[in-house]
């Protein structure tokens, strides 16, 4: 065994930097980094060049002009004599309702459904699948399109639920009017109003909203206080103090006592005339593109659910069994859990696709952030450039903002691994 | 017990009953019933729902179904022959407008007499991309082949092929099948020269545009076999130099003298008069097949250890991923006359193709990263083991295991994209879904008819993504390498 002598220590030839590994890579991301900032640079000569020669300039000032354009649906106060900018943010708003909405009713469809694909009912589970081929493999434009040709084609005009023999009716025990303009559903009212808290920029909220968001939460942390109690004293001695009614106490009775004194209640719309008052009167390419997006979403989620359930072997819910847990701890403490982690990543991208997704509200014209930020003000300002730049980070942040939070929420149930 | 034996025992069976046919409840039909679908109280509910569903379906739909018109020039004239046939209050569908105007569902505005053009266009597609897609299975190949040739030759002479295109078809297509029957990979130099001819047979033109486009990388090949003596460096610098100098000082000129010279061309089609599926195809073979290689550099890029490498990539597939595809159109629409010098215009459909294909490549990244991160560390430990360079080992161990891996995310990612492309509707081309059915509905013949186009269109894109989805499954199933 004869010692190696160590290599001679080469001197550094200029052949090195292609051609030694050390070096490779750093030039290597040299020249990339040149190659980008020459394009960055290329392009931003050519965007200042062309602004030059159209006589534009690059500012944001025109979000504090006059939008002057009406949106038919508000979530804050808005007049066409109000800004662009806050045009802008009631688009924004309408987005992010839609989104919201949408997540939320496509999550509860996709699970049944998705639940539904495993059922023993073989004609039941075979309806599911057609539902999700279905829903899968056609363009989501083509269900906005058809659930808006079906709201405005075929449901009846609101003069048709007059007269004493009308030609339509509402559903729901009279409580929702669909018409070809319109979809009338009942909206919440008070019969002591306690006023509302003024944020200024005529943004308002009312007091009961806040006392109930109070109610709520103050009552959730209360429950959390009451189990941790439970888990200390059954530690302590063994027993466990029932839980349930005091849960279910703290978490209902607030709320309750905040509906009798604010003397909350549903109103129905009623006809009055022509067209129906009392409800709220949703406009009804909110409502087409919300079920369009809700069945399309619907689908995908209902695959990864199905994904996710299947995902966890029969192993471990025969282990469970074997030690004496009941079906539904069973679901709760092995099954869910693992599910979880498997469901929860795609679900987010769901989530964010939605999201994204309802930049298509320009096929029924509903007001969305594309349709005043991205429509009309561009159309109106000419700026082309700060409007669409405008548009796409907001998306972003968007996006963004969802992902993280909802990767939070994934690193609460994944598993704990090494 | 030991002198019990036959001789003291009274009786002895020493034939067999034949056995009884199982309980009713235990056989056939009654048996399965009784297992799928009344097995329990939830199911037997869950049956009855579906039931129900079902014929409410059937109720709603099928008289509709029943009293459609295929035969019709107008709405109102379908109207009146449901009337006349099935009675006042009858309803029925029309798919007479189908009839009527398929051809700008097909092919938008492209010129009447051209459209056997698009159709030999997308059977020789088929050919191309036999080798690639149907590679492992003669029986397969054969059956698309001659379903291909059966129905691409039906459609020509029916749309009116001048006969010297039609020989065209049948040769390609006779030598397809011929090379498919020999061996599979010769086909492949049609695949790699596809592109240009199915761009060349769409678009129209010199077909010496094409054929100087290829003469960049032949005049490269040349100098790099020249240099590479030299140094491999220089001579991939300088491969790729000649090209790129030969596209944009020479190609153009020498297509103008050459096309002077001898006149090679086809009647030339404008962008704006596509439409129709041959848009939505166009742009969607197009995206698939430009997006899996972007998207697997930048997969990557983003597992790469050069910082500078890793944050770009990461910066770009989050951006492309943050934002819809909308925006990106916007982008494609408005803004790329602001971000490219003074004057300079390009075709849309191009500034479409290229906008889509960034979009499905960000998320091709994320499905493929998905995959190299799903292989096992050993895979890579063992490449470096045997002395393989990075490409090497990416090309022979990591890119074959993570690209099977992913197989299932990248085929839904070419279906998300092919329905995305009815987006284009919103930067003003002709879509099949929207604009195509809006310029329908704009005639006074067809205004109000909605459910027959939806149908129609709909049908076709359920056909194409359907069909996707289960090649997907088959792919899985033939790369499976594993026993199980």
């Amino acid at each position: 065994m004869t010692d190696v002598p160590a290599p001679a220590h080469a001197p550094f030839r200029l052949s090195m930097l292609v051609n030694d590994r050390r070096y490779r890579s750093l030039t290597f991301q040299v020249i990339v980094f040149i190659l980008v900032m020459a394009a960055g640079w290329w392009l931003i000569d050519n965007t200042i060049r062309n602004l030059a020669l159209m006589g534009k300039s690059f500012d944001f000032g025109f979000l504090w002009s006059r939008a002057g354009y009406d949106i038919s649906q508000t979530p804050i106060p808005y007049t066409a004599d109000d800004t662009h900018l806050r045009a802008s943010v009631v688009g924004l708003l309408n987005t992010l309702i839609v989104a919201v909405l949408g997540c939320i009713a496509a999550t509860v469809l996709g699970v049944i459904v998705g639940v539904s694909r495993l059922s023993k009912s073989w004609l039941f589970a075979r309806l599911m699948t057609v539902f999700v081929e279905i829903f899968r493999n056609m363009p989501l434009l083509l269900w906005i399109l058809i659930v808006y040709a079906i709201f405005t084609e075929i449901m009846p005009p609101p003069n048709a639920y007059r007269g004493d023999d009308p030609a339509a009716s509402m559903i729901f025990f009279d409580h929702v009017a669909l018409t070809n303009r319109y979809t009338s559903i009942p909206t919440l009212a008070m019969t002591n109003d306690p006023g509302s808290l003024d944020l200024g920029a005529r943004i308002t909220f009312n007091w009961a909203t806040i006392a109930f968001v109070v109610a709520l939460v103050g009552g959730w942390f209360i429950r959390r206080a009451i189990l941790s109690h439970a888990q200390t004293m059954q530690d302590r001695t063994g027993d466990r103090p029932v839980t349930w009614w005091k849960n279910l106490a703290v978490m209902t009775v607030p709320s309750l006592v905040l509906i009798w004194v604010f003397g909350l209640h549903f109103e129905a719309p009623s006809l009055q005339g022509f067209n129906f008052t009392g409800g709220l009167n949703v406009s009804n390419s909110l409502v087409a593109l919300w079920l369009a997006l809700t069945l399309y979403t619907a689908a995908f989620i209902a695959e990864i659910v199905r994904a996710g359930i299947l995902s966890v072997s029969r192993g471990q819910s025969e282990a469970a069994f074997a030690l004496g847990l009941r079906p539904n701890r069973t679901m709760n403490l092995v099954i869910l859990p693992q599910a979880l982690r498997v469901i929860i990543p795609p679900l987010i991208s769901q989530y964010l696709n939605l999201t994204k997704n309802s930049s298509l509200a320009i096929a029924v014209g509903y007001m969305d952030l594309r349709g005043t930020l991205g429509g009309t003000t561009l159309n109106q300002t000419g700026r082309e450039l700060e409007a669409i730049v405008l548009m796409m980070l907001t998306y972003l942040v968007l996006s963004l903002i969802i992902s993280s939070g909802m990767n939070v929420f994934n690193a609460r149930v994944k598993l704990k691994e090494r | 017990m030991s002198d019990t034996h036959a001789q003291t025992v009274p009786f002895v069976r020493d034939t067999m009953l034949p056995s009884a046919a199982p309980p009713i409840r235990e056989s056939g039909a009654v048996r399965w019933m009784r297992e799928n679908l009344f097995s329990g109280p939830v199911n037997t509910i869950l049956t009855l729902l579906g039931l129900l569903i079902v014929w409410f379906l059937i109720a709603t739909f099928w008289d509709w179904f029943a009293h459609s018109v295929w035969n019709a020039s107008s709405l109102n004239e379908c109207r009146e022959i449901i009337t006349a046939t099935w009675g006042d209050t009858a309803r029925g569908a029309c798919f007479a407008v189908i009839r009527e105007r398929w051809n700008q569902y097909l092919f938008g505005f492209y010129p009447r007499e051209l459209y056997w053009r698009p159709t030999m266009t997308f059977g020789l597609l088929m050919v191309a991309l036999a080798p690639v897609l149907f590679s492992a299975s003669l029986t397969i190949r054969r059956v698309v082949l001659a379903i291909t040739a059966v129905v691409t030759l039906w459609a020509m002479v029916v749309l009116g092929a001048p006969v010297v295109w039609l020989a065209f078809a049948v040769l390609v297509l006779a030598g397809g099948g011929y090379l498919s029957e020999r061996n599979i990979t010769w086909l492949l130099p049609f695949s790699a020269l596809y592109p240009l001819l199915g761009v060349w047979l769409l678009w129209g033109g010199s077909l010496w545009g094409p054929i100087f486009v290829l003469v960049g990388p032949a005049l490269g090949w040349v100098a790099w076999r020249l240099l590479s003596r030299v140094s491999g460096l220089l001579a991939t610098v300088a491969a790729i130099l000649v090209t790129l100098v030969f596209w944009m000082v020479l190609a153009g000129d020498a297509t103008g003298d050459a096309e002077r010279m001898l006149s090679l061309s086809i009647e030339s089609v404008r962008s704006d008069r596509f439409g129709g599926f041959l848009l939505s195809l166009t742009i969607g073979v197009a995206g698939i097949a430009l997006s899996l290689p972007l998207g697997i550099v930048l997969a990557l890029a983003r597992q790469s250890d050069m910082f500078l490498i890793k944050s770009l990539s990461v910066i770009f597939i989050e951006f492309i991923r943050g934002v819809p595809l909308i925006t990106l159109l916007f982008v494609a629409s408005l803004l790329l006359n602001y971000f490219l010098p003074p004057g300079t215009s390009f075709d849309i459909i191009l500034r479409v193709i290229i906008m889509v294909t960034i979009f499905a490549a960000a998320y091709m990244a994320e499905v493929i990263r998905g995959g190299l991160a799903a292989l096992p560390k050993g895979q890579y430990e063992a490449a470096d083991a045997l002395g393989l360079d990075y490409w090497k080992a990416q090309r022979l161990i990591v890119l074959p295991q993570a690209l099977k891996i992913s197989i299932p995310g990248i085929v839904s990612t070419f279906i998300g994209m092919f329905k995305d492309t009815t987006l284009v509707t919103f930067v003003g081309l002709y879509d099949p879904l929207k604009s195509m059915s809006d310029a329908v509905r704009a005639n006074i013949e067809w205004k109000g008819i909605y459910w027959e186009p939806f149908i129609f269109v709909g049908g076709i894109f359920f056909l194409i993504c359907f069909g996707m989805s289960r090649y997907s499954m088959y792919l899985e199933r033939r790369l499976q390498r594993d026993h199980r």
